[in-house]
């Protein structure tokens, strides 16, 4: 009893992590082959369609984090992005759909440090959240200074949630404690914002490498785990996936803490929106499916969600150029 | 936000039933027949009748055997290229419809759309796709065989199409026609094969679709025109077709029962391996003859695995069949459904800890939850008994030699899967197992180029793979010795100096000489009617004994096989200094010319088998998935053998070199005729270093002898090269433990030359192989 009401109060805090224990996750085992063919089947389990589907989809609109991540965003860039946040669809599919009292809109809008403040800016008046990548993103081998300095300008700027990238060194030569002091230093950076961490899964090397990452970084407090930049050569993939839910799932059964998870970089259709939906309501329940806890780090998804809902509503298959840019 | 429903359409399906007014003849010669003595078949997830399936009587029966025996000729004459163009022709027809055929499936059995769409279907195009190459490239691959000919094939409810491919696809890769009977509970996708075969444009009679129930397969299977049964289903059903078909000369391939171990370590990813128990005890509603429905877990992670399997049961759906979002459907029929739920109930009145899943399902439907039962022993019913049904018993083990002990307590022998990411350990495990199957970090993977079958209970013969194609082919026939060819001493040759001093001969049994049990013994004669000396009269006793022994000299089957050619060659080189006091006994106990050619060929033969001690390898298969599959051969074990009395000596000394050089354990009844030789061979062995319970040698009555023997159930397999009116009782007497049997009709081996197709034969059938998935990737 003692143990289900713990779990009952903690439910709705954020992680608030754990000292440093390395038989938490120095052991842990993942078989390659066999999580892949878990990923082969578990889509092929489940099936959503017609009106069940559209109501999948629309809570994936709700869980991306719309995003532009170039060398050459502009502030002009940002602001039709932050129009298409806050309406994802257009007008016609939300009515059609009967769903205006949803107040339909995307999850977050991430972007670079520098366009933080036009994308407050734009935003003003919604919900929805800023995300900054930070921490010398994407490949974070700037001065470990520099990288504290920039969550906390970042935050100073308004982003609500912070997504941080991971020294990938650290991982690939088992240098645990440092990657866990690194990621608890973000976190108390971050202070009400939320950390994500990026492990940029594509460099990791193994699944176990994930499995291990994604432990010392919920230990030190991450929010959400992130598999990636969308800059690696592979990001985000279904067996990343399952290691990284699983890693949620038993952090969950032994703390209490809901960690959010967020694939990134690759994920543009709709049927894979589905798939990743499937995945993690399969493996970490229902309670997952919700923007506090589940993300899709993504630029062209929307687009073709959209697209998606158009055929549902009118049984044609509509085209790009129906549809506002995001 | 759930799922929602996501029905696959039965539309087409519906229509193909209509337009064929939902009732359905056999496939006979090409033809459907009319409809007559119909019964009816019924969807199992709600009670729908399905369609009236004609009962296949006598007269049915012996035209399917009439047509397929016209067939079969012109069928076996065909050039390979030829039979492999119907072959890729089926298997193109079969993708071509692969939806409806998933439907209909699904219709009939109560398994899920998903199943049979994504595992059934495909593996069975594969199948023919597989076959269409083994019939293209049959006659360089074995060149000294032929086609059996005729083949009864008898398959089960649980994969109908499935083992229709695994039955068909082999037999007419190989020239062989058939005669199939479906289950009678799933008949349908059959009999749209028969469409499929019409429309492949196959000759006529080639293959043959009987539907019906027991009484029409027991028809089948007694036909005398039949010359092989390929039987997949119960093992209780194969004992009676085992004795059914006993001394018939019918080869028999059984895939019977199991009750497979599915082993956790505590170093194994755990997460994966509950999905891997998925995939093992809730395919196909645990109707799986392999299915792992016994779960070993190490015991210091019992109370995780199963908290996560209960998690895991949770989120299982069942419902539905058409249902994409489904994960288990019905089960067959309603008498199934209550021997699941009797057998489960027994093990709740023993004190059994039981966890079922809530379902909410079609009251017309046969449902049953996925079940986990835990605080069960290894003595009860439920964990020594196949269920056929979504029923998990849970048992703990400390140490991987436990685990064995654990596993191999069973009358079984089809699969095991094994988890652990440590490969030396799954390594080690995987040949102690005794299962024609060993899935390491996998469970229920099937591949076409694999060979699938059981050790002791569930069955012999292979099915896929090379393997399998052996099982539907002979030894070309022409390779028998000519019965009219008797061998008459060409020469007189003087009699013998009559012994002077009494000799004892003694049986040989664990390494010692031992007396006959009786007391009793008989008089031995040269061929001059002079006495020689008196030999042991074995009985049940010495059988006990003997049998006892070579179950102990397990080293002998685990050693290295370089060991075992030293001790073979050594023994030759023992007896080679010996050759000349074998003949002159020899010479005067048998009419039987040229014996010290024979002799010789003795030396030669145990220097052949040596050889062939570390060179009968195994093969490595190539499935389409990352997986290597070792397809390794084993000893079968204790192999009790009856020598021919043709060339006695010859033949006891080679039959004695090829089974033991694969590393089985013999007790060997020499020539009934003429035993004398024999048991003084073991002079040689004793001074050759074969270790001791190795070779048992017994005189005696082979028919008594030879009864006892087949019903002895600490024997794996039991080879008969006596006259023909012996085997009969061997094969009926053996189903107890359903031993491998061999006999050969009373055919005359020539046992002078090893290489010789009917000796090849048996080397291969000294051993049994087992294959071991090892999935990669990093």
């Amino acid at each position: 009893m003692a143990q289900i009401l713990k779990h009952h109060l903690l439910n709705d805090l954020r992680n608030q992590g754990l000292p440093y224990d390395e038989h938490l996750f120095i052991d842990k085992k993942v078989n390659t082959s066999a999580v892949e063919r878990r990923c082969a089947t578990v889509t092929k389990r489940r099936s959503v369609k017609k009106v069940s589907q559209a109501a999948w989809l629309l809570k994936a609109i709700s869980c991306i984090d719309l995003t532009t991540l170039s060398g050459d965003d502009t502030p002009g860039r940002v602001k039709r992005l932050c129009a298409k946040a806050r309406s994802p669809i257009k007008r016609s599919i939300v009515d059609a759909l009967q769903v205006r009292d949803l107040n339909l809109q995307v999850g977050a809008v991430c972007v670079y440090h520098d366009m933080v403040k036009e994308a407050r800016n734009s935003l003003r008046g919604s919900e929805i959240p800023v995300a900054a990548v930070s921490t010398g993103f994407p490949a974070g081998l700037t001065p470990f200074k520099l990288k504290v300095l920039e969550i906390h300008e970042s935050v100073a700027a308004g982003a609500e949630e912070i997504d941080v990238v991971i020294s990938r060194q650290h991982v690939l030569n088992a240098n645990w404690k440092k990657l866990y002091d690194e990621v608890k230093e973000y976190k108390s950076a971050c202070g009400k914002s939320h950390l994500k961490t990026i492990l940029a899964t594509g460099e990791l090397g193994t699944l176990r490498n994930v499995a291990k990452a994604s432990w010392v970084c919920m230990m030190a407090g991450a929010d959400f785990i992130k598999t990636s930049t969308g800059k690696e050569n592979i990001n985000a993939t279904l067996p990343v996936t399952l290691v990284m839910l699983r890693a949620i799932r038993d952090y969950y059964e032994l703390t209490g803490h809901k960690v959010g998870y967020k694939p990134a970089g690759g994920i543009s259709k709709a049927k894979d929106a589905l798939n990743y939906l499937i995945i993690v309501n399969e493996e970490l329940g229902r309670a997952w499916l919700n923007p506090k806890l589940f993300r899709f780090g993504a630029s062209s998804l929307l687009s073709d969600i959209e697209r998606q809902l158009d055929f549902y509503i009118t049984g044609q298959y509509s085209a790009f150029n129906r549809h506002g840019l995001s | 936000m759930d799922y929602g429903e996501a029905l696959e359409s039965d539309l087409i399906a519906q229509e193909w039933l209509k337009s064929k007014n939902r009732s359905f003849g056999h496939f006979i010669n090409g033809k459907f027949t009319k409809p007559k003595k119909t019964f009816k078949t019924f969807n199992p997830a709600n009670g729908d009748v399905l369609a009236n399936i004609s009962k296949g009587d006598t007269t049915d029966v012996v035209s399917a055997i009439k047509a397929a025996t016209t067939a079969q000729k012109k069928w076996s004459s065909l050039y390979p290229h030829d039979r492999a163009k119907y072959l890729y022709a089926i298997a193109r027809i079969i993708q071509k419809n692969s939806r409806l055929l998933s439907v209909l499936e699904t219709l009939e059995n109560g398994k899920s759309i998903r199943e049979t769409r994504d595992i059934d279907v495909p593996l069975v195009v594969r199948h023919f796709y597989h076959h269409a190459g083994w019939a293209e490239i049959i006659d360089e691959e074995f060149s000294n065989y032929e086609p059996v000919g005729v083949v009864a094939q008898i398959i089960p409810w649980n994969f109908p199409l499935l083992m229709l491919s695994w039955k068909i696809a082999p037999a007419l890769a190989a020239g062989n026609c058939v005669v199939l009977k479906p289950a009678e509970y799933t008949s349908l996708t059959a009999l749209y094969f028969s469409q499929i075969c019409e429309m492949a444009q196959l000759p006529k009679g080639v293959v043959n679709i009987i539907t019906g129930d027991g009484e029409t397969g027991e028809n089948l299977i007694k036909h005398n025109s039949i010359n092989k049964i390929a039987f997949t289903g119960s093992t209780e059903v194969g004992r009676r077709i085992r004795k059914a078909t006993a001394g018939k000369d019918k080869k028999v391939t059984f895939e019977l029962g199991g009750k497979s171990p599915f082993i956790i370590f505590d170093d194994a990813d755990i997460d994966s391996a509950i999905e891997g128990l998925v995939d093992a005890i809730w395919l196909n509603q645990g109707e799986v003859c392999c299915a792992g429905s016994r779960l070993l877990v190490q015991e210091n992670i019992y109370e995780i695995v199963k908290k996560k399997i209960i998690a895991r049961i949770k989120k299982l759906r069942v419902g539905n069949p058409l249902d994409k979002s489904i994960d288990m459907g019905a089960i067959i029929n309603k008498s199934q459904l209550n021997k699941i739920e009797n057998m489960v109930e027994i093990s709740r009145g023993e004190g059994a800890n039981i966890f079922q899943a809530e379902i909410n399902c079609n009251e017309k439907g046969c449902f049953y939850p996925p079940t986990l039962i835990s605080n069960v022993e290894s003595s009860m019913e439920i964990v020594r008994e196949e269920i056929f049904g979504p029923v998990l018993v849970m048992l703990t083990f400390r140490t991987p030699s436990e685990a064995v002990e654990i596993s191999n307590n069973t009358q079984y022998g089809l699969a095991a899967s094994i988890w652990t990411e440590n490969i030396n350990l799954a390594l080690d495990m995987a040949p102690k197992i005794k299962a024609g199957v060993i899935w390491i970090n996998s469970s229920n993977i099937f591949d076409a180029a694999v060979g699938f079958g059981g050790y002791r209970e569930s069955g012999f013969g292979r099915e896929g793979g090379k393997e399998g194609i052996f099982e539907y082919l002979k030894p070309k026939e022409s390779q028998y010795v000519r019965q009219t060819t008797a061998l008459k001493k060409s020469r007189k040759i003087k009699k013998s100096t009559v012994l002077k001093i009494d000799e004892t001969r003694k049986f040989f049994i664990g390494g010692s000489q031992v007396r006959p049990d009786s007391g009793y013994s008989k008089k031995i004669f040269d061929i001059y009617g002079g006495f020689v000396t008196e030999v042991g009269i074995g009985n049940r006793k010495d059988i006990r004994d003997g049998v006892e022994a070579a179950l102990k000299a397990v080293s002998w089957s685990t050693t290295t096989s370089h060991n075992r050619s030293q001790v073979i060659y050594y023994l030759a080189e023992n007896f080679s200094k010996r050759k000349d006091e074998f003949s002159t006994y020899l010479e005067n106990l048998t009419s039987e010319h040229d014996i010290d050619i024979q002799v010789e060929n003795s030396i030669k033969n145990l220097f052949y088998y040596a050889a062939w001690s570390d060179k009968l390898d195994g093969i490595v298969h190539q499935a389409p998935i990352k997986a290597n599959t070792l397809a390794i051969n084993e000893p079968i074990g204790v192999i009790a053998i009856l020598c021919s009395d043709y060339m006695p000596f010859l033949s006891f000394v080679t039959v004695l070199g090829l089974a033991i050089s694969q590393g089985n354990r013999v007790v060997i009844i020499p020539s009934e005729k003429n035993p004398l030789t024999c048991l003084d061979f073991f002079q040689v062995i004793e001074t050759s270093d074969i270790p001791d319970g190795v070779v048992n040698i017994i005189s005696g009555n082979h028919d008594e002898l030879g009864e006892v023997l087949s019903k002895h159930n600490g024997i794996d397999a039991i080879w008969c090269f006596g006259e023909k009116n012996k085997f009969k009782n061997i094969e009926a007497l053996s189903i107890s433990n359903l031993k491998q049997t061999l006999t050969f009709e009373g055919k005359r081996i020539d046992w002078s030359n090893p290489k010789s197709p009917i000796l090849k034969e048996i080397l291969r059938k000294s051993v049994q192989v087992k294959n071991i998935w090892i999935p990669y990737g990093e």
